[in-house]
């Protein structure tokens, strides 16, 4: 039998248990906000902390969570039974319902079945993808690279326009060849297609790879296997604002939300390129600035006092230059000095003068 | 030398008959469209009605009957157990118009102007060409008298068709009986509805109705008290206007300044009066006759300089808080009542009092706007609803603190019928129809205030309701998860899922007390381990 199958088949077995017992079946949760994450200044990452947070069924406050946690894990049960896949949002469907004679939806919006979700990971130690519930794919790469998936061979640099799309869950792929001397990631797909039309990967003998804003959990794991597996340093490229920052330390510390995950989804390694203060002076970006709104200023004080930015002082530098500038300036603005100028000029700079941040 | 123009417009120039007038004013008294003529016409007749037996401290019982005579076409009787009209008068009451006993009072009534009645009768005479019938009798030694009268629209005086005696088993009281072109509606704005709440705020008569589809209504009485006769009252000086101080000189008996004013106006004594003349840079000798329009403006100058006391009010008959709660009991099916009757208060010199009543729950839908009733002098208010005080002070008032769900300054939402009744000796109307209350602040803001006083305790009962409710939720909420746990257990595990289900009942059964008890604690509490929430949209790592 399946590992997580057998883990959800104990997991109900012990709940029934109790309740033969007489005990009031309840769950044990890690609790998942910034209160219980903690930075390990030792391997730069973030930790779940051993706060619990306890889901009883008979407690008017918490049995709606559990009646959730509990109906995930059996849709998960049922995925595994049947082998088949299903999206965060197909499980949105399933839980929805209306519990009969009254107008309590089990779930009313995806967000708590999404949440129920994570919890269930915790509970199991199991992730989601080993559970057969997917996320959306997004994301594109690029590079001279052969896998193999699901018994077909693709080659990445052999996918036309729009490159290979990303899938949510990317444990089954197996790498055939691997001719790259790093990876360059970034959060705009509009920077990527330009690169891609320049085969900047081709010329630079590397791998390129976006999403769309925050990196999805299947980039993340890709990623982390390339990097392991292959050695592959990571250079990470984002707008000069908070959020970008904050793309950068999902990647290189792990995520608030994910704390549990963070030994297969961090990059150690991970080294943010651009855009810094320092391209800034150099590169004359500061005709392109947008100014900062209210929030974003919130935000950025909000991401500079987290613990794992407090004691970096390149960081800190980077925080106290936007505050000053109050301003940001998205990556497309080095596309002002020609076209090509980011393939040509600005990346291969960067990179030749180990010109990055960490 | 003759002015040619002047002479050929001195051809077109004569004078306007009332039903010329009436064609173009028809609005302005309730005939703009078919339905609402046949909802004005019953009007007329049962606030006439009304009024009359209380005027004779007669309970009234008052019989409409409307019967569709072809398309469009329908034959209305109103007959009461008033006093009776004597003879002379029953031409003059029914078809002059401006003819009546209220126009000069200032007494608390139904009817204003003497306009309504016979702008019905009118209003047949045009449509039908059929002349009212009147029976009336005034008591069990007189013969009934019988009429059919038509209006001279052209004199604007009563053309009697028949006159004659006629034998009726009512020992007293008059019936009335008009053809009209007309059409008929249920719904919101219909005789129907109309009398439903008259007999909310009349709760001391009763009203049988039979509608044109044949359906026999009858509004029973809640109480055999009759309301205390209103009392005339002098106008106050603050509410009077130019025009009417005019008229009021013209046609006083006293002799001098000082004297007309003291026995003209209510709250005027010796010194109040001399006090106005002396503000006016008046004699108080002056005779009123010789008064020129100059010195009456004088004289309004000088009444506004002057403080003067609040008129009397206990001339105000208000419904009362137990007994328009009786009346909207017997009428609307809900489960709290609640009646507010504030204090007597007053707007330019007129004094009125506001009284408020609701009725929450039962069978009204949540989810609609609440249902608003309007009333002046114990008449239902139809028409205009948006341009009214009395709605308006309803949009004003905040509900949310209530139980009713409202938004914005929208009418609120919910189970709920709100009255509203504005008791006066003179209500002021935004127009002759009488549809709307005009918007005097004194009067918005007691209406507000008895909006909230009745919210209040409407508060309190839903608050509690729902405090009950979210109790017996609490233990319900176990029972209702149950299967659902036990299915998602049964799944997982492979056990029985009835076993289960049995199992976590029997807890909730011996648990049920210790449940409720920290029902309310964890309720506070709730959610508590997600304490910090992070702000920023860049939080959740994924879709």
């Amino acid at each position: 039998m399946n590992e997580a199958k057998k883990k959800l088949q104990d997991f109900g077995k012990e709940l029934v248990e109790n309740v033969k017992k007489g005990k009031q079946p309840r769950l044990d949760v890690p609790v998942r906000a910034l209160s219980n994450v903690v930075y390990n200044e030792k391997t730069r990452t973030l930790e779940l902390g051993d706060k619990m947070a306890e889901r009883s069924f008979f407690n008017v406050g918490h049995v709606k969570k559990f009646v959730q946690t509990l109906e995930v894990a059996k849709i998960a049960k049922q995925l595994l039974d049947l082998g088949k896949h299903a999206s965060l949002r197909d499980v949105f469907y399933m839980a929805k319902r209306t519990l009969p004679g009254t107008n309590t939806n089990l779930v009313d919006e995806q967000s708590e079945s999404d949440n129920a979700i994570e919890d269930l990971e915790l509970v199991t130690e199991f992730s989601r993808e080993q559970l057969n519930i997917n996320a959306n794919k997004n994301g594109s790469v690029a590079g001279h690279v052969v896998i193999e998936d699901k018994g077909d061979t693709i080659d990445w640099a052999r996918m036309g326009s729009g490159g290979w799309s990303i899938p949510s869950n990317v444990e089954e792929i197996k790498f055939k060849k691997v001719e790259a001397k790093y990876i360059l990631y970034m959060e705009k797909a509009a920077i990527w297609e330009r690169l891609h039309e320049d085969k900047f990967w081709d010329k630079q003998k590397c791998i390129i790879m976006s999403s769309q804003g925050q990196t999805t959990r299947g980039i993340r794991r890709l990623l982390k296997r390339l990097s392991v597996e292959h050695k592959l340093p990571i250079y990470v490229l984002c707008d000069y604002d908070p959020y970008g920052a904050y793309i950068y330390s999902v990647l290189k510390f792990g995520s608030i939300n994910l704390a549990h995950m963070t030994d297969s989804l961090t990059l150690g390694d991970a080294k943010y390129l651009g855009i810094t203060s320092g391209d800034i002076e150099k590169y004359g970006l500061k005709k392109h600035f947008i100014k900062l709104k209210d929030v974003d200023i919130a935000r950025l004080k909000q991401i500079s006092e987290y613990d794992w930015f407090k004691n970096n002082k390149a960081w800190q530098k980077e925080f106290k230059a936007m505050k000053a500038y109050g301003a940001k300036a998205e990556i497309q603005a080095l596309s002002a000095r020609g076209i090509t100028f980011i393939t040509d000029t600005y990346l291969p700079e960067k990179i030749k003068n180990k010109d990055w941040i960490e | 030398m003759a002015n040619p123009i002047a002479e050929k417009l001195a051809e077109k120039q004569r004078a306007v008959s009332v039903a010329e007038f009436f064609e173009r004013n028809r609005h302005l008294l309730g005939f703009d469209n078919k339905r609402k003529a046949l909802l004005t016409v019953v009007k007329e007749a049962v606030d006439n009605s009304l009024d009359a037996c209380e005027e004779a401290r007669i309970l009234p019982e008052v019989q409409v009957q409307i019967i569709e005579m072809g398309p469009e076409r329908f034959r209305i009787i109103v007959e009461d157990n008033g006093p009776g009209i004597v003879r002379k008068q029953i031409p003059n009451v029914f078809a002059r118009l401006l003819y009546g006993s209220k126009f000069h009072s200032m007494k608390q009534g139904r009817g204003q102007q003497g306009i309504g009645i016979s702008a019905a009768v009118l209003y047949a005479q045009l449509t039908t060409g059929r002349p009212a019938r009147i029976t009336s009798r005034i008591d069990p030694k007189h013969p009934a008298h019988y009429f059919e009268l038509h209006l001279n629209t052209i004199k604007n005086e009563p053309e009697i068709v028949k006159d004659e005696e006629v034998s009726w088993k009512k020992e007293h009281g008059t019936k009335i009986e008009l053809d009209i072109e007309a059409s008929y509606q249920k719904g919101d704005q219909s005789v129907d509805s109309y009398l439903k709440e008259t007999a909310i705020v009349n709760p001391h008569c009763t009203i049988i109705y039979t509608n044109p589809k044949a359906e026999q209504l009858i509004f029973p009485r809640a109480t055999d008290k009759l309301p205390k006769e209103p009392t005339e009252i002098k106008p106050h000086p603050y509410g009077v206007e130019l025009g009417i101080m005019l008229k009021m000189i013209k046609s006083t008996d006293s002799r001098t300044l000082q004297s007309f004013l003291m026995n003209e106006f209510s709250r005027v004594g010796s010194q109040t009066a001399k006090e106005v003349c002396s503000n006016s840079g008046l004699q108080t000798d002056m005779k009123p006759r010789e008064l020129e329009l100059a010195h009456v403006e004088k004289l309004m100058e000088g009444i506004k300089k002057t403080k003067i006391i609040a008129p009397p009010t206990d001339c105000i008959v208000p419904i009362g808080e137990e007994l328009l709660e009786k009346g909207l009991r017997k009428e609307v099916a809900a489960e709290f009542y609640t009646a507010v009757t504030r204090s007597p208060e007053v707007y330019r010199g007129i004094p009125f009092v506001v009284e408020v009543a609701l009725a929450y729950g039962g069978q009204q839908p949540g989810d609609q706007a609440v249902r608003v009733l309007r009333f002046a002098n114990r008449v239902p208010l139809l028409y205009q609803q948006s341009a009214c005080s009395a709605f308006k002070s309803v949009l004003q008032t905040n509900w949310k603190p209530y139980g009713m769900q409202q938004s914005g300054s929208n009418a609120p939402v919910g189970p709920l019928t709100i009255i509203v009744h504005l008791a006066s000796v003179w209500p002021p109307f935004t127009s002759e129809a009488k549809e709307a209350i005009a918007h005097y602040p004194e009067i918005i803001k007691e209406m507000k205030l008895a909006l909230q006083e009745a919210g209040r305790r409407l508060g309190a009962y839903v608050n509690k309701k729902r405090r009950v409710g979210l109790e017996r939720e609490r233990v319900n909420i176990f029972e209702r998860y149950i299967p659902e746990v036990a299915d998602s257990l049964s799944m997982l595990s492979g056990e029985n899922k009835k076993a289960i289900e049995t199992q976590l009942a029997q807890m909730l059964a011996k648990n049920k007390e210790f449940i409720q008890a920290n029902a309310a604690k964890t309720a506070d509490r709730e959610e508590s381990d997600d304490d910090i929430k992070l702000t920023g949209s860049a939080e959740r790592d994924e879709e």
